[in-house]
């Protein structure tokens, strides 16, 4: 019961709360320099012309904040999703946003548009191309007031697949620097220079969790069926295209910065359904508090991994989300 | 007591450019206790389709206590209205009390997060009234059949409403379970006065438990009104075309009906 399951609410939230702190101190520790964890909240505050104040303010933080943002954003995308979907394997992924971002950002680095726009470009071509997905998936799919989630699902996995063959197409014309900085788009990465877009992407990230928050009771009814949740009173169609957009946009925003960082959509909504049950109440702000940690803390693995190196972090979200989800399967044996 | 609650008026509806159902009309009284019967594709899930408001009208009116259900909202609706539909495609990731407890969101505003104490005190009611309150903590995929559907009918009486529409609320149930349910929708319907309305594959549980019956035949209203009167021996040959025998219940003054096997 909601009210008698509220203390046990707040403690998750407490725990993982206190857990993001640990793991985000822990990230902005490592590295090159090494910086003691006891010192960081002094440094940050009041080393105002250390090197080391330079290096937390100017390379280790805004990557933490960053990861923190998509981490969230991308898992209660993943929620909302597979909430709306009754499937346990859809993710912000398979409705083909990243392949949209992706093919937009190509179409940028091989037409030199990157080198005239500056900073901005990059995003902004990957986010012209998510939106352009979406679009497209949202208008086949809808066919008068009526929004076919089974038909979302295959036009979506469907544009994805256009998407990478198109990508394929353009790598395969493009040769030396352009290729790579396509390969190097597309794996994914935390590092951003800009702070003004990280700035805006938290923003949007916890804009986010806080209208995912107000549907939260409409995605318990969804998840009963859809002609359930009429009968509950919930304006079915309505609830579903706000949250299609929702899910959309956060994945579409994040992709657009990071590039393609795989896994945590579908992985931390499982892990935490396991922990905290099926209530979309607890379970998108647990799993916004999951998503950041894993992702901060895959980031750190990426950077340290084989320093002065670095792992691309799709590859790190891929190995451990994966293996940490087959485990949990196997040892709870769950059923999906 | 004879005050109407649902009135149809030249209802046609059903689904794309088919009308499943054509000229469908009649009344509901507060209180009621309705079959609707008829042989598969005759029209009666559509019905209770139209009543919630699932399937928009094609022509006709369907009015709750004076008013049109297209001109109410989703929310209004659901307050006044329950359903418990035909063997639900899912099965909902919760406990049997947080399932029961969803029936009470209908009552909730936009922002609304949490139960309040109402909520749970009703929760508690329906759960004791379908018997269900001991597996208020098991998952809802542990649940036998049986206890399943009693868990759906709690929840559709958590939400209060004026009329409860049921499909079919004892098909796949052994028949313990179908004189459970069928004994607790006749408590609901006298001690509660709650009005029902419950589409019935079974004639004999029509026949047994209903005041009136609703026959629907190739979309249209056939006949209409207490067991003895449309549970005949004629009508049902002519629209089941099979012959049967029926019988009188001797206490009851309830029609029973036996299927009469064909020529071998």
């Amino acid at each position: 019961m909601a009210r008698d399951k509220l203390p046990l609410w707040i403690g998750w939230v407490a725990f993982l709360s206190v857990l993001l702190l640990v793991v985000a101190l822990f990230s902005l520790g490592v590295g090159a320099v090494a910086l003691p964890w006891r010192e960081i909240p002094l440094l940050l505050f009041h080393g105002k012309g250390t090197p080391e104040h330079t290096i937390l303010l100017q390379v280790r933080l805004p990557r933490v904040l960053l990861g923190a943002a998509v981490g969230g954003a991308l898992a209660i995308a993943g929620v909302i999703l597979q909430g709306m979907f009754r499937n346990p394997l859809v993710e912000p992924y398979t409705l083909g946003i990243s392949g949209g971002a992706a093919l937009g950002v190509s179409l940028n680095i091989v037409s030199g548009g990157s080198h005239k726009l500056g900073l901005f470009s990059l995003p902004l071509s990957g986010f012209l191309g998510a939106i352009g997905v979406i679009s497209v998936v949202y208008i086949l799919s809808t066919r008068g007031r009526v929004m076919r989630l089974s038909r979302l699902l295959l036009i979506g996995v469907m544009v994805s697949f256009i998407a990478s063959s198109l990508i394929m197409l353009i790598m395969a014309l493009t040769k030396g620097e352009d290729l790579h900085g396509i390969i190097f788009w597309i794996m994914g990465s935390l590092e951003e220079p800009n702070y003004s877009l990280i700035k805006t992407i938290i923003f949007i990230s916890l804009g986010g969790i806080f209208i995912s928050l107000i549907f939260a009771v409409d995605l318990n009814a969804l998840s009963l069926g859809e002609e359930e949740a009429f009968h509950l009173g919930v304006e079915v169609e309505r609830v579903k295209k706000i949250l299609f957009l929702l899910a959309s946009l956060l994945t579409g925003c994040c992709v657009s910065v990071t590039g393609i960082i795989g896994f945590v959509g579908l992985v931390v909504p499982h892990l935490v359904r396991l922990l905290v049950g099926g209530d979309h109440r607890i379970l998108l702000v647990a799993s916004y508090l999951s998503g950041a940690i894993f992702l901060v803390l895959c980031d750190t693995v990426a950077r340290v991994a084989i320093a002065p190196m670095e792992l691309p972090v799709g590859v790190i979200t891929g190995l451990v989300g994966g293996s940490v989800f087959i485990y949990a399967l196997s040892r709870k044996g769950v059923s999906f | 007591m004879d005050e109407t609650i649902l009135e149809i008026d030249g209802l046609w509806c059903g689904y794309r450019n088919r009308a499943v159902l054509q000229e469908v009309g009649f009344a509901v009284s507060k209180g009621d206790f309705v079959g609707v019967i008829g042989p598969n594709g005759s029209g009666k899930t559509t019905l209770i389709r139209a009543i919630s408001g699932l399937l928009p009208l094609q022509k006709g009116v369907v009015l709750l206590e004076g008013k049109a259900i297209g001109e109410m909202g989703r929310k209004e609706l659901a307050t006044k209205v329950a359903v418990v539909t035909q063997s639900p495609e899912t099965t909902p990731p919760f406990s049997v009390e947080e399932f029961v407890l969803l029936g009470r969101v209908p009552h909730w505003g936009r922002l609304q997060f949490l139960e309040t104490r109402r909520d749970e005190e009703i929760a508690k009611r329906v759960m004791a009234l379908t018997e269900i309150a001991h597996l208020r903590g098991r998952g809802m995929g542990e649940l036998s059949g049986g206890e399943r559907q009693l868990a759906y009918l709690a929840r559709a009486l958590a939400q209060e409403p004026e009329l409860l529409l049921l499909d079919e609320p004892t098909a796949h149930l052994d028949i313990g379970h179908q004189v459970q349910i069928m004994d607790l929708l006749r408590r609901l319907n006298r001690e509660n006065s709650l009005t029902i309305m419950t589409v019935l594959h079974d004639l004999n549980l029509a026949g047994l438990y209903c005041e009136r019956l609703i026959l629907l035949h190739e979309g249209r209203l056939h006949r209409i009104g207490p067991p003895k009167g449309v549970l005949t021996e004629g009508v049902i040959e002519e629209v089941y075309r099979t012959a049967v025998m029926v019988m009188e219940v001797p206490v009851k003054d309830r029609p029973i009906i036996f299927p009469v096997p064909g020529e071998e």
